[in-house]
């Protein structure tokens, strides 16, 4: 088997999973490279239908082409969307370092969204060699009541036999694209033409290789036009790809805090 | 070699996964791995310095997989983490396993998903508790493919003949379960030595281990086979869904192994149902698809309305899964409370669940000496075969035929609390049992009815089944009680092994299937016996609980089941007939209550203990239990 056929086909084995057994279910639609594939994945999983709710959680400080995007795709994909907003800063916990403090008004945003539609999963497009702590996370992992998230004592998970039994008030994170790499992701857009937000492309010699908030990412020096491009780019480079992202790299352990209080 | 060469879109990537004993190296290792291979980020190894110097150490090559605050300060792998890895030939995921036994969980969850292995042994501390016990894991996930590492040469000098006792010691343990290590490496993670550069052999200047000319830990992952699907098996495709979300209605799965094509014949199992595949569902192409493969999540149409739902099996009709409502598994256990005997979990089979209760622990694996014990209980990490059994009948394969679609889970509560794969030997397939072969058959109805047989005869009909082990006195005891009621006017006749073997079965041999048919047969014969008016004793082994029900069930209502009990122990030492030495010596195979299960009765309706009765008293019970049952006024169908 090809393998991006066999990465394609465990993913969606796993949303079938995910739909099978969890309700009500839905899924995060960051917009970025990811969940777009994501959400192409749910289509060829039912068979062209995305049959849970796909949610925005606004930071309001995405880019003004994002906002474009999610308006036409939710359309043209015939999906339905949920979107919540995030309160503002100043509730959020002040002893994290300022990006990670500003990336974590996504994960009370998220929270008051789950609450409020009382979903008991929630998709999610995070892939294991983004960075170390998600390298170590399960396909279906647990969440307490408070949305934490027990690195210490992750449940078991082998042969595809997911975690789907979980006490009342518990959630569950699915993450049908843990196994995939970057490269693999815009190898599998270029090959089933996925549409994504233009910012991905190099304009002035910049481009974005992660999306997240305005002020909390910046772009990479780039030439990279066609999908290609960014291709032949990744294959050369060593410098990974949250590098822009400036949460990351406020202290050693922030992006584990951050994860471990319900961050994706 | 350069790791970063664009590469064209299809590439392999092979899982390894690195294992063994806590703190025996196998983070540093990998960390090191990366570094040799220029597979770090820029800036990686200057972090790393940094937040090793944090804690006062040189640099600690485990942080790069070690991500976790708690990980770094305890210098401890807690979780199972994914990285990759790419050099010329193809892609790696390299999965770090703890070594902890407190991590056991995480180490089968990282070990589970891997194509191949390197266990890695520390020179000085040598093969320890979870160096075996990793080994046997692997041996019974599946991975086949195993490297070793002999890592911290650095600690024991370099020298060669510390090299090869750990060897020695290695390759012992992985022969006794059936591993031959592909290679056996001397490495040191720490300093990179014949890590992804043989310096000896590459004429490089390095005395250390100028001795070893095999090849490097990277070079041994190279030579690792490549995995294939079992695309040339029999077809399995769990059913995972039942969509209709427009004019269609879509089953979906996954095929496990085989290949589906559209037109053919469907069974699902257990239901028996059958169907054509009328296509296969590709969304966003307009190519016609008409053929999946092992491997591929698939979305079929079928011709016909059948109903089918989550938990079937689907497969080709002449290679069905077997059905079965009892197996043999070697699982391992996670749970902090122990697997014991009679306690219920929820069995995962692929998309089946179903319940399952444990009939009996068969024996315990001393995971260090390979030893089976008998057992009551299988502890936290430990490793045990038992028997489970379910209400329901399940769909499954043997796991050395089919992986696949041969190993569980079990969850008790919230949590997944075993593995397990399944053997059936010593059980049969029940298939035949379940499926009935003709539809067309009417029943005749008798002009003489039961009660007027009664009234001539002066008694019911009805069967005495006795079950029990080979030497507990089925045969001398229906002999002397055929005996005893012929003189009190009954109409009375024995089927016994040997007087049907020799006619009626003549055409049976000893497998399990076989001696199911056997049973079969004589249920069937001994409720005609019965439905004529006859008291028909049957003396047979009839060792499985499944058989017995079916037997009750043929007899339609006059089923006495008589449990001749006596321990192996008093069978084995009156031997009449000499079998038990012969099973001893291995000279009969599947021989029960040797190399084959009793399954003893739960609710017989009558217990004759040979041990604690002699003969004679054992008569008098089965007598006198015939007088209060059979007498003209009773009601046959009530025993
Ligand atoms: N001298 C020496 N020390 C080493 C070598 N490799 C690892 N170590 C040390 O051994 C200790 C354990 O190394 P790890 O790589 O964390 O061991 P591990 O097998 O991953 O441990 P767990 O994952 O917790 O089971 C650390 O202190 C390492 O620095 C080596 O080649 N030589
Ligand atoms: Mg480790």
């Amino acid at each position: 088997m090809l393998h991006l056929d066999e990465l394609e086909a465990q993913s969606i084995y796993i949303l079938r999973e995910a739909y099978s057994q969890i309700d009500p279910l839905a899924m995060l639609w960051s917009l970025g490279k990811d969940s777009n594939v994501m959400v192409w994945l749910a289509k060829k999983a039912f068979c062209g239908h995305v049959p849970f709710p796909v949610v925005h959680v606004d930071t309001g400080k995405k880019f003004q082409e994002m906002y474009e995007f999610r308006d036409r795709y939710a359309a043209e994909w015939d999906l339905q969307l949920i979107t919540g907003d995030c309160p503002p800063v100043e509730e959020v916990d002040a002893s994290l370092p300022p990006a990670a403090r500003s990336a974590a008004r996504k994960t009370l945003g998220l929270k008051a969204l789950l609450e409020e539609h009382g979903f008991k999963g929630v998709i999610a497009g995070i892939r294991r060699d983004e960075q170390a702590t998600r390298a170590k996370e399960r396909v279906f992992s647990p969440r307490d009541e408070s949305g934490t998230w027990d690195f210490r004592d992750q449940p078991p998970e082998f042969w595809d036999q997911y975690k789907t039994d979980f006490p009342p008030g518990a959630h569950i994170r699915i993450h049908p694209l843990l196994h995939w790499t970057e490269i693999d992701i815009w190898r599998y857009i270029e090959r089933e033409n996925i549409p994504i937000v233009p910012l991905y492309f190099a304009r002035d010699g910049k481009r974005y290789r992660s999306l997240g908030d305005q002020d909390i990412t910046s772009p990479i020096e780039s030439q990279a036009v066609t999908l290609e491009e960014i291709i032949e780019e990744l294959a050369t480079t060593t410098t990974s790809e949250r590098a822009g992202r400036a949460m990351d790299h406020e202290r050693e352990d922030a992006f584990e805090r951050l994860r471990a209080s319900g961050y994706m | 070699m350069s790791p970063r060469l664009p590469l064209g879109s299809e590439r392999e990537a092979l899982k390894i996964v690195i294992v063994g004993h806590v703190d025996h190296g196998k983070s540093t290792l990998i960390g090191r791995l990366l570094y040799e291979t220029g597979s770090l980020p820029p800036g990686k190894v200057e972090e790393l310095k940094a937040v090793s110097a944090r804690r006062r150490m040189a640099i600690e090559w485990s942080f790069v997989l070690d991500a976790f605050q708690a990980e770094r300060d305890q210098a401890v792998t807690i979780d199972t983490t994914q990285i990759w890895f790419k050099t010329a030939a193809r892609d790696y995921v390299i999965i770090d396993a703890p070594g902890h036994r407190e991590f056991l969980k995480n180490m089968v969850s990282g070990a589970a998903a891997a194509d191949a292995a390197v266990l890695v042994v520390d020179a000085a501390e040598g093969v320890r508790e979870q160096t075996r016990r990793h080994g046997y894991l692997l041996h019974l996930l599946g991975v086949r493919q195993v490297a070793v590492a002999v890592s911290k040469m650095d600690l024991v000098d370099y020298g060669e003949a510390r090299f090869a006792e750990v060897s020695r010691e290695i390759t012992h343990y992985l022969g006794e379960i059936g591993v031959v290590p592909t290679f056996i490496v001397p490495i040191s993670g720490r300093d990179g030595d014949n890590v992804a550069v043989n310096k000896a052999t590459t004429g490089k200047d390095d005395a250390t281990m100028a001795w070893y000319d095999g090849p490097c830990l990277l070079e041994a992952l190279e030579r690792f086979g490549s995995v294939t699907r079992p695309v040339d098996q029999p077809l399995r495709l769990p059913v995972q869904d039942v969509y209709k979300f427009d004019q269609r209605r879509i089953v979906a799965g996954r095929i496990e192994s085989g290949i589906l094509r559209v037109g053919d014949r469907l069974l699902f199992s257990p239901s028996n149902r059958t169907a054509r595949v009328k296509s296969i569902e590709v969304w966003s192409s307009d190519a016609e698809c008409l053929e999946a493969r092992a491997g591929q999540s698939v979305a079929i149409t079928l011709d016909e309305q059948v109903f089918v739902e989550r938990g079937e099996m689907a497969s080709h009709e002449e290679l069905p899964p077997m059905l079965s409502t009892v197996f043999r598994a070697t699982l391992f256990w996670l749970a902090q409370e122990p697997l014991e005997v009679d306690r219920t979990y929820k069995l995962k089979l692929g998309t089946r669940e179903a319940r399952v209760r444990v009939q009996s622990i068969e024996r315990v694996i001393d995971t260090d000496t390979l030893a089976g014990n008998p057992a009551d209980r299988v502890e936290r990490n430990g490793v045990g075969e038992v028997v489970l059994r379910c209400r329901e009948i399940l769909a499954l394969d043997e796991y050395r035929d089919l992986a696949r679609s041969g190993r569980f889970a079990l969850v008790e509560d919230y949590d997944t609390v075993a593995g397990g794969v399944i053997s059936m030997e010593g059980y049969p397939d029940q298939r035949h049992a379940f499926g009935v072969k003709s539809e067309n058959l009417t029943s005749v109805e008798h002009r003489v009815t039961a009660p007027h047989r009664t009234e001539r005869n002066g008694h019911c009909g009805g069967v005495l089944w006795f079950t029990g082990l080979s030497g507990s006195g089925k045969s001398t005891l229906a002999m002397a009680v055929e005996q005893r009621l012929f003189n009190k006017g009954y109409h009375v006749y024995v089927l016994d092994g040997d007087n049907v073997r020799g006619g009626l079965n003549a055409n049976l041999g000893f497998s399990p299937e076989d001696r199911a048919e056997n049973i079969r047969r004589v249920g069937e014969v001994a409720g005609l016996f019965a439905d004529s008016g006859v008291i028909c004793i049957s003396a047979f082994i009839s060792p499985y609980r499944a058989d017995r029900v079916r037997a009750r069930a043929a007899a339609k209502g006059g089923f006495h089941e008589i449990f001749i009990k006596a321990g192996l122990e008093a069978c084995e030492r009156r031997d009449p007939k000499g079998l038990y030495r012969k099973a001893r010596a291995g000279e009969i195979a599947d021989f029960t209550g040797i190399s084959a299960p009793y399954e003893p009765p739960s609710k017989a309706e009558l217990v004759v203990d040979t041990e604690a009765a002699d003969i004679e008293e054992s008569v008098r019970q089965v007598v006198d239990y015939v007088e209060r049952k059979f007498a003209r006024h009773c009601n046959p169908g009530r025993a």
